[in-house]
């Protein structure tokens, strides 16, 4: 029998036209759905007379925010409130995304620990962080702090320049100098020669076997040429201390108890579930591999660093990414204890500005960006630790 | 999770929003229901807050039952929402309660473009300041610098940057959503000062663990006219809420009381006949039965019952009349007549 030309199948039975065909009208479908959804909800706007659109991004916010890492003022527009509570809400992730993985790393090798007390301690640990709902822990930190703290006027002082009380920790700053600016592009060239040092370090090593003592040299040059700037710039020493004056503290930086709480609440939860995630992923990794690698003459901390750890990071990455996004997601949970951060401030929107899709929306947005950066950095981090396997 | 508490009713609301909500008949979706969803704050004593019992009870849980023994000639048929500030509005929106009585401040932008109306004013108020008296404070314009205990998402947060920009002094916020929460942090002295409306900072004082320790300081800096609000578009439903509360006046004004409405019924006075529909024509022009303020008076009070009762000076709150009186005692509570 003849083959008939595939043209001659009809289009409802060719399953590639059928699957463009399908895709088509699901693509139409939530087209569709959408419409209607987006012009209902702006007709009935429309008819109850709220307004819609974002034009309330000039207009002036006239509220106050407490803490900011830019200029704010209540005479600023609601676009930039929006941008401090997105900044504070950016620097307690990211702070607390650092913080979570050393802890998490630390609690989970030391689960692993042959030491019976560390093992347990670890396991105690996890236990205890992972079961409490963290809106209980948040409000635990929060109400540790104000309750045990004391008042500005009868602050604590237990280093010079430095004062704890129900106001937060503020602390001395060296006084604003052109030496920090040199300092810092100093560092940043420290670091350019680093990489260099290693590169050359590891071509030398492949060629002549020598080992170079890369990290002492390291260490030397990021701290050595700032300090070395900073000398020769006239080291200017003079500082910013606080001082009490009326009510607070004046001078100085000041780190919030709200603040405080929250980053302690997030890191001390979300690092329960890392130190998890890195037992899994260690003891993913066969004994016979550390014990191969022992076997060969190479140290216990090269046993880690060439063998464990490289094949142990790949189980850990994907769901250690899946922690810090709850970590980001989880520090909405500000408002409960009063951090100003992106939904503390858009809820505030919100309210005095009658429009509630709009700052929804908003927030929905902003939360998919800290994810979705948050996931393509760690996928492309898994990405290259994954080419380590041959 | 304390954040969806405001998310939650913002995303149901554009939900409703898109869906189609229903504009009128608010008067039939209740009678059908058979009873009155009233958003109020749950957490303030003196206006809305259960009492140990579990009983509902306040300023604005009463003006609730005044709207209800209107309706239904019974004033427990109501059931309450207790709603943060920041949810309240999107709630009633979005027809999750069919009044809002929740010590809600009317501005022009919520009348506006929050799509809401506002009936009679049931409470005039204003905002202050709450202080330790061991602050030695004793004027708000000694505040400069200090930690500011603020409820957030009411036009509280407005007010108080605006002070202290006129005033030029610098001010740092402490915004927590939960009035408990935040009179929590506020008794352990994270904050110098707390501000909201005077009469909240009553029932806040109310509660602390030594109520002689703080003080409300002189300077009220806004004008915080309370009043219950509805849907826009409404008018009938408008004209029910807004004349339960002006009956309460207008009783005042009459002399009648939960405790003479009965004899009262037996009155010559044209006006009080008229008002206790002994003749009839007042409820049937807002679609009610014409006993209606009869039976607000007689299960509810008048105003200066509902007042005494709640928030008076001989409860905890110790709040006076004020600009509460009427009219011709030096206040601002003025009803039209009732013809």
């Amino acid at each position: 029998m003849q083959t008939t030309a595939p043209e001659k199948i009809p289009f409802f039975r060719d399953p590639t036209k059928l699957a463009i065909f399908y895709q088509f009208l699901t693509v139409l479908g939530v087209g569709l759905l959408s419409y209607y959804l987006i012009s209902n909800t702006l007709a009935n706007l429309e008819r109850q007379s709220i307004s819609t659109g974002f034009g309330f991004f000039d207009r002036e916010a006239a509220f106050e925010i407490g803490e900011s890492f830019i200029e704010y003022s209540a005479a600023d527009s609601y676009g930039r409130a929006l941008a401090v509570g997105f900044l504070n809400t950016l620097s307690v992730s990211f702070i607390g995304i650092i913080l979570t993985v050393i802890l998490g790393t630390f609690i989970g090798v030391a689960r692993l620990s042959t030491n019976w007390l560390v093992a347990k301690l670890s396991a105690a640990y996890i236990e205890f962080f992972q079961d409490i709902p963290i809106l209980l822990q948040l409000f635990f930190w929060y109400a540790f702090f104000y309750e045990i703290l004391p008042s500005p006027r009868q602050a604590l002082n237990p280093l010079p320049g430095l004062f704890l009380c129900n106001r937060g920790l503020i602390f001395g700053v060296p006084e604003w100098h052109s030496a920090f600016l040199y300092g810092g592009i100093a560092f940043l060239i420290g670091l350019i020669v680093v990489y260099f040092i290693k590169k050359w370090a590891a071509k030398r090593q492949a060629a002549t076997g020598l080992i170079f003592p890369t990290a002492k040299v390291s260490v030397a040059i990021l701290l050595g040429l700032p300090v070395l700037v900073w000398f020769l710039s006239g080291a200017p020493t003079a500082m910013n201390i606080p001082s009490l004056k009326g009510f607070n503290f004046k001078g100085g930086v000041s780190i919030s108890p709200e603040f405080t709480a929250l980053l302690l609440g997030l890191v001390l939860y979300t690092a329960a579930f890392v130190a998890e995630v890195v037992r899994a992923g260690i003891q993913s990794v066969s004994k016979g591999q550390k014990e191969a690698a022992l076997s060969i003459g190479l140290r216990p901390g090269q046993v880690l660093n060439l063998v464990i750890l490289p094949q142990a990071l790949r189980v850990i990455v994907p769901p250690l990414t899946s922690q810090l996004l709850n970590l980001t997601k989880n520090s909405s949970l500000a408002v409960a204890i009063g951090y100003p951060d992106f939904v503390s401030v858009a809820g505030t929107t919100i309210n005095q500005t009658g429009q509630a899709i709009e700052g929804v929306a908003l927030i929905m947005i902003v939360y998919l960006i800290f994810s979705l950066s948050t996931s393509a950095y760690m996928n492309w981090y898994n990405k290259k630790i994954a080419l380590v396997e041959r | 999770m304390n954040q969806l508490k405001h998310v939650v009713p913002s995303i149901v609301a554009a939900f409703c929003l898109s869906a189609g909500v229903a504009m009128a008949g608010t008067l039939d979706d209740v009678k059908a229901k058979g009873f009155i969803q009233a958003g109020v704050n749950g957490d303030l004593f003196g206006f809305a807050k259960p009492d140990e019992k579990g009983v509902w009870k306040g300023l604005d849980v009463d003006t609730a039952r005044a709207v209800a023994a209107a309706v239904f000639g019974d004033a427990d048929k109501v059931k309450y929402t207790p709603l943060t500030a920041k949810t309240r509005f999107t709630a009633l929106q979005s027809g999750e309660v069919d009044v809002l009585t929740r010590n809600a401040t009317q501005t022009l932008s919520r009348d506006s473009s929050l799509g809401l109306n506002f009936a009679h004013v049931n409470f005039y108020d204003g905002q202050g300041f709450l202080v330790p008296k061991a602050l030695g404070v004793k004027s708000a314009k000694e505040l400069d610098g200090a930690s500011v205990c603020v409820l957030p998402g009411t036009t509280t947060e407005q007010n108080v940057a605006d002070y202290f920009r006129v005033q030029k002094l610098t001010m740092n916020p402490v915004v927590i959503e939960n009035t408990a929460e935040l009179s929590k942090a506020f008794f352990a002295g994270r904050c110098d000062c707390m501000t909201s409306d005077a009469s909240q900072l009553a029932g806040i004082r109310a509660v602390a663990p030594n109520p002689s320790d703080y003080t409300i300081l002189p300077e009220i800096i806004s004008k915080e006219p309370l009043a219950p609000a509805v849907r826009h578009g409404d008018d009938q439903w408008l004209d029910i809420v807004n004349y339960s509360v002006l009956a309460l006046i207008a009783a005042e004004e009459m002399g009648i009381t939960s405790a003479n409405v009965d004899e009262m019924l037996k009155s010559t006075d044209p006006s009080i006949q008229r008002f206790l529909g002994v003749t009839e024509g007042n409820g049937k022009a807002l679609g009610l039965d014409e006993k209606w303020a009869y039976n607000i008076i007689k299960q509810v009070g008048n105003y200066a019952e509902v007042f005494e009762r709640n928030v008076g000076t001989q409860t905890p709150l110790m709040i006076e009349r004020g600009l509460n009186a009427l009219w011709n005692n030096g206040g601002l509570m003025y009803s039209p007549p009732f013809k």
